[in-house]
């Protein structure tokens, strides 16, 4: 971005709620189910029936604001949000409006520089989700399938405090980390479960007034958030740059083209007429109520980050990384207890090896074919003098294809560290003999040829000789 | 107070309802009536009253998280004017 421009980006992020039943009736949201079977009177919103509210997606909307400091509000009420679309059968959707439950958090991110910011969290609202429809599969019809009607959804709308698609990613990907620690949500973005859309406006860098904004729907993927908010920002820049105008509008993010699209619009689609919706009393949450459950909250990704950086002496970078993901920071600790290596050297080998490793075959870690009893093992192997760290890589790489564990890997492959100073000495004697040029260098002060030395040996030897030893006993015969 | 009849379009679309212009015409006589009527309750001082979001002075009921409800799709589906594959079908909308 060219540095006369400032981009102000705004996220609403929408998180289905891991419950069980709908928001509103007793169906069951599980995912994948046969179109419409679990969709009861309530989600088709057939006459006469009344939905009652599910206690815990109201627990799970005040865990949400507890953890990112929001005041949660005693008192909320439901509304109606008028439209007309096919997968929508009321006609409205039940969400909040005046008196969301959850108001006024905030969230601490990495800005653009590296540093930290806050994101402010304007409010959570508790509210339903539509159904699907389905323009595919016939030719002059549309498909409607209502099982994702009614199922709970917590819509998180930031202030419009970050500057850059990165740091737009950086709120995500925390918002994303905090509802799975919480336990609230699966966060399965391919399944629909944790979605954005964006705000997006530029201005003349150093103007208080916001540029007229644009708004981009259903990005399902942290990388499609950061590509489209780019693209939209560098088109918006050229539309100002061309004396035009930026168009209030709707926008789709295309991935195959990489660029954003003015949606067709529904027309007078904005005006929703939101009145509260009488079927439903105003929520009560007494304070004691949220006193226990604050209580009950887990560790959070930034109380774990600290703690992994006390505890275990990582590095702010190390702590951030492993504390992310509720897995990644199950599995390190896991490996930690079950093995006497040092923690940051167990820290590096999960953000290294292992991390390398699950992406190259799409992996999650739960899923990682290296156990944390297995890398553990392998750990142990180096720390005890075994193996060699650069053994180690080989090793796991064995382990990643399942040929069994580490023990028995140097067993059968005869990797273990040689350690013998004879044999050792052997080798060093051995190369020293081959190589009588560099050894006339080396005497006549050409100290570089010692590493060539050391690589020598440690080649003969396999990559099995200690490279300590090898070091002190070619430093003894040169000398 | 009155109504332009473009407002009465735009109710109209808004509420899906098909308005003839001759009854556009006549609405744009009657609703200010009527609004006007409703209107009188602005004279009603309510400084410092709490907006009521329900008639009954009551709370929410809330239920426990757990599935009653059994699958009544072809009950569901036997009174839908159209539906294939398990799915109800509309005229095509596009986005």
């Amino acid at each position: 971005m060219t540095a006369k421009w400032e981009a102000v980006i705004g996220l609403e992020i929408h998180v289905q709620l891991a419950t069980r039943s709908k928001i509103f009736s007793a169906a069951s949201t599980a995912f994948g189910a046969e179109p419409n079977t679990q969709a009861c009177a309530v989600d088709l919103g057939l006459p006469g029936v009344l939905p009652v509210l599910n206690s815990e997606a109201v627990r799970m909307a005040a865990m949400f604001g507890l953890a990112v400091n929001a005041k949660i509000a005693k008192r909320s009420v439901f509304a109606r949000k008028n439209y007309f679309y096919p997968d929508l059968p009321k006609g409205y959707q039940i969400s909040q409006y005046e008196l969301p439950i959850v108001e006024h958090g905030q969230l601490e991110v990495v800005s653009d520089g590296g540093g930290r910011k806050i994101v402010g969290i304007t409010r959570a609202h508790l509210e339903e989700d539509a159904g699907k429809s389905l323009h595919e599969e016939f030719s002059d019809q549309t498909g409607i399938d209502l099982n994702r009607a009614g199922t709970p959804l917590i819509e998180i709308v930031s202030e419009p405090d970050m500057r850059s698609a990165k740091e737009a990613v950086s709120y995500m990907k925390k918002i994303h980390s905090i509802v799975r620690h919480l336990e609230i949500s699966d966060g399965n973005m391919q399944e629909g479960s944790f979605r954005c859309d964006a705000n997006v406006s530029v201005r003349p860098a150093g103007q208080e007034a916001l540029g007229t904004r644009t708004e981009i729907k259903n990005l399902n993927s942290f990388r499609f958030v950061e590509r489209a908010i780019e693209f939209e920002i560098k088109r918006q820049i050229r539309v100002l740059e061309d004396g035009r105008e930026v168009v209030q509008e709707t926008r789709l993010y295309d991935a195959g083209e990489d660029e954003t699209r003015p949606m067709r619009s529904k027309e007078e689609a904005d005006d929703y007429r939101y009145f509260p919706d009488p079927d439903l009393l105003p929520v009560v949450i007494r304070s004691e109520v949220i006193e226990d459950i604050k209580r009950q909250l887990p560790e959070l990704p930034a109380e774990k980050a600290s703690r992994f950086r006390l505890e275990y002496g990582l590095n702010e970078q190390d702590a951030e990384i492993l504390a992310m993901n509720k897995e990644v920071a199950e599995y390190f600790e896991q490996t930690v207890r079950k093995t006497s290596a040092d923690t940051r050297r167990v820290a590096n080998w999960v953000t290294g090896e292992l991390n390398a490793a699950l992406s190259v075959d799409n992996l999650d870690i739960t899923s990682s074919p290296v156990t944390s009893d297995m890398l553990a093992g392998l750990l142990t192997r180096i720390e005890d003098g075994t193996i060699s760290g650069k053994i180690a890589k080989e090793i796991f790489r064995s382990m990643w294809a399942g040929e069994g564990e580490a023990d028995s890997i140097i067993e059968s492959k005869g990797l273990r560290q040689i350690t013998d100073t004879l044999e050792i000495e052997l080798l060093v004697d051995q190369v020293l003999l081959d190589n009588p040029v560099q050894v006339g260098q080396f005497k006549s002060g050409k100290d570089k040829v010692f590493g060539f030395f050391v690589g020598q040996v440690m080649k003969l030897s396999k990559g099995k000789a200690n490279p300590q030893q090898v070091n002190s006993l070619l430093r003894k015969k040169l000398q | 107070m009155s109504i332009s009849l473009e407002e009465i379009q735009k109710i109209s679309l808004l509420a899906r309802l098909h308005v003839s212009a001759e009854e556009a015409g006549q609405y744009a006589v009657d609703l200010p009536g009527i609004l006007a009527w409703v209107q009188q309750m602005n004279k009603v001082d309510t400084q410092g009253i709490e907006p009521m979001a329900h008639p009954m002075d009551a709370s929410q009921r809330l239920r426990e998280d757990t599935v009653t409800e059994t699958d009544q799709r072809s009950r569901f589906q036997s009174v839908a004017p159209s539906t294939e594959k398990g799915l109800y079908l509309v005229p095509k909308v596009i986005e």
